[in-house]
Parts: structure tokens; sequence; C-alpha cells
């Protein structure tokens, strides 16, 4: 029983295909979104790191570092226009996020 | 044989804690659950030998960012019953684009001819002794450093462009306007008025 590149890749293709389906699904939440888009990315940063552990090259693995200042930075930012949206608003439903363009 | 065990453990944490993640009616479980998720990724991480990136997963994401979520959560008061009503609503269209999704993820790892071609290593292959923090900072420091930087870079401008979209001043907060204060003399300050003293006594 050996662990093949496959396995990793069918990991993260599940985990991103769950992200995707958590964008759709929560349709009134922005926070769920969010971590939607924070598994996307971690499914990412697992594909790079599997393909820089079997090829034996260790760029994979920075580029994964890089995914993670990205994710951080978005976070943050994200969350900052959550709050002054629901300071405005009052609620954080995405379907009235449109209502933002006045 | 063991870490072929520990492999699926944790694959299967991680896809359940995920969808826990998605399907969850409360958000604070949400974002319990998107921790444990990025444990048990760092335990894949580790499993696949790259342990410094598995223990910045854990002080990052564990550490910053999901109290990050935990503070917003608790910040912003919505109701909750108005948010998961609709839920139901778009399932079957979200299963569906996943389903296509994923079908074709599949497909496209499976094709044959992605893994007949030898992969070509475009960085530098190191298989010396060295540990993996030791090989990531020759990398960072010497090939990638002007992405280092700019990585640093953009947690600058992330840091500052929360600050400045979370700061208001209210009005009724009274603060030191240091220039005022400093700008202020004698003159402006002291009013010097001659009072008669005879007005008293005619009253």
């Amino acid at each position: 029983m050996i662990i093949e590149l496959g396995h990793y890749l069918i990991l993260s293709s599940m985990l991103f295909t769950i992200g995707v389906v958590g964008v759709f699904l929560n349709r009134k939440n922005v926070i769920i979104i969010l971590m939607s888009l924070e598994l996307i990315l971690l499914s990412i940063s697992i594909n790079l790191v599997a393909f820089s552990a079997f090829l034996n090259d260790s760029t994979g693995q920075i580029f994964s570092l890089f995914i993670l200042t990205v994710a951080a930075g978005e976070a943050a930012i994200g969350l900052a226009i959550l709050v002054v949206y629901f300071r405005n608003v009052g609620n954080i439903e995405v379907d009235q996020i449109n209502k933002m363009s006045g | 044989m063991f870490p072929a065990i520990l492999f699926y453990i944790f694959s299967v944490t991680i896809i359940i804690s995920a969808l826990m993640v998605i399907f969850s009616r409360d958000p604070i479980n949400s974002v319990l659950f998107l921790i444990f998720s990025f444990v048990n990724a760092a335990g894949i991480f580790l499993l696949a030998g790259a342990e410094f990136l598995a223990l910045i997963l854990v002080i990052v994401y564990v550490g910053a960012v999901a109290v990050l979520f935990l503070f917003v959560i608790m910040m912003l008061d919505f109701n909750i019953e108005n948010i998961k009503k609709e839920t139901r609503k778009y399932l079957p269209l979200g299963l569906f684009i996943g389903a296509i999704l994923f079908l074709e993820i599949t497909l496209m790892i499976y094709t044959p001819e992605i893994f007949s071609n030898e992969f070509k290593i475009i960085g530098k292959s190191y298989t010396s002794n060295q540990s993996n923090t030791e090989i990531l900072g020759n990398l960072i420091y010497t090939d990638y450093f002007l992405q280092f930087q700019l990585a640093g870079f953009i947690l600058l401008v992330a840091m500052i462009g929360a600050i400045v979209l979370t700061l208001r001043h209210r009005d009724y907060v009274r603060r030191q306007n240091i220039s005022n204060q400093i700008n202020r003399d004698s003159k402006s300050s002291i009013e010097l008025v001659n009072i008669k003293l005879n007005d008293r006594d005619k009253k």
C-alpha cells in the first residue's frame, strides 16, 4: 500500500469541488463563501506540495508559501469589507449586495 | 503501510470536515471545522515531507486567519434562521455543478497521456541531507527573493487596507489634536479684559 501522486490529486480535487459547491450553496452568508475560498486555496496548496514531493523539487513548496500569504491577505481584506458592509447595511446577505451599485 | 493508513485517516477527516464547513448550520461550527480541516492538511503536508509548510499552515491559519473569522462572526450578529432557509433552494444546482467539475478534474487526472510523459523538473533538485527548512530558505533567499519581497508587500498592503477600511471616527469621541496643542500660544489663549469695578456697585 503505497501512497501515489494520484491519491494526493484526488484528495485535492475533492477538496476543490467541495469549495466550489460551498460557494454555490451558501448564497446568503458571505463568511461561508470566504471559508469556501480558503478551502479552494488549501486544495491548490496540497496539489503543489504533492507535486513538489513526488518530483523531488522544492519550488512547489515555495509557491505554496506564496499562496498562504495571498490567502491571509485575502481573508483580512474580505473580512474588513464585510465588517464595513455590515456596519452600513445591517445584514450580510449576498442577494442584496447588488444594491451597493447605487 | 503506516504512512498510508495515516494518509487515509487524514484525507477522510479533511473531506468530512470540509463538508461540515459548507453544510453546517452555525458559522462558528463552520470555522471550527475549517480549523480541523487545516490541522489535518498539515498532517498531509508532514506525510509529503513538507515540514516547514505544515507548521506554517498551523501557525498562520489556525493562529491568525481562523481567529480572524471567529472575531468577525462574533462581531456581526446576523440571524441564522434567515440564512439557512435559502440553502436548500440551491442544493441541486450546487451538486450538479460540483459533480460535473469533479468528473472533469478526475478525467483530466486519469488521462494516460498526462502521466505517460516524463515530468520536466524546472527548478533545482535537492537530494542532499539538508532539512526541509534549509532547502526552502536557500531557495527563497536566492532565486525567489523578489517574489518573497513582493509577498511581504502584499501583506503590508493588506494590513493597511484592513485598517483603513474598518477605521471610523466617531463624533462623540474627543481626541487629542497635537498640532493645535503645540501651535497654541499665549496671545491666542489668554485674553485680557478690563473690568470696571464700579459696575457692581451701581447695581
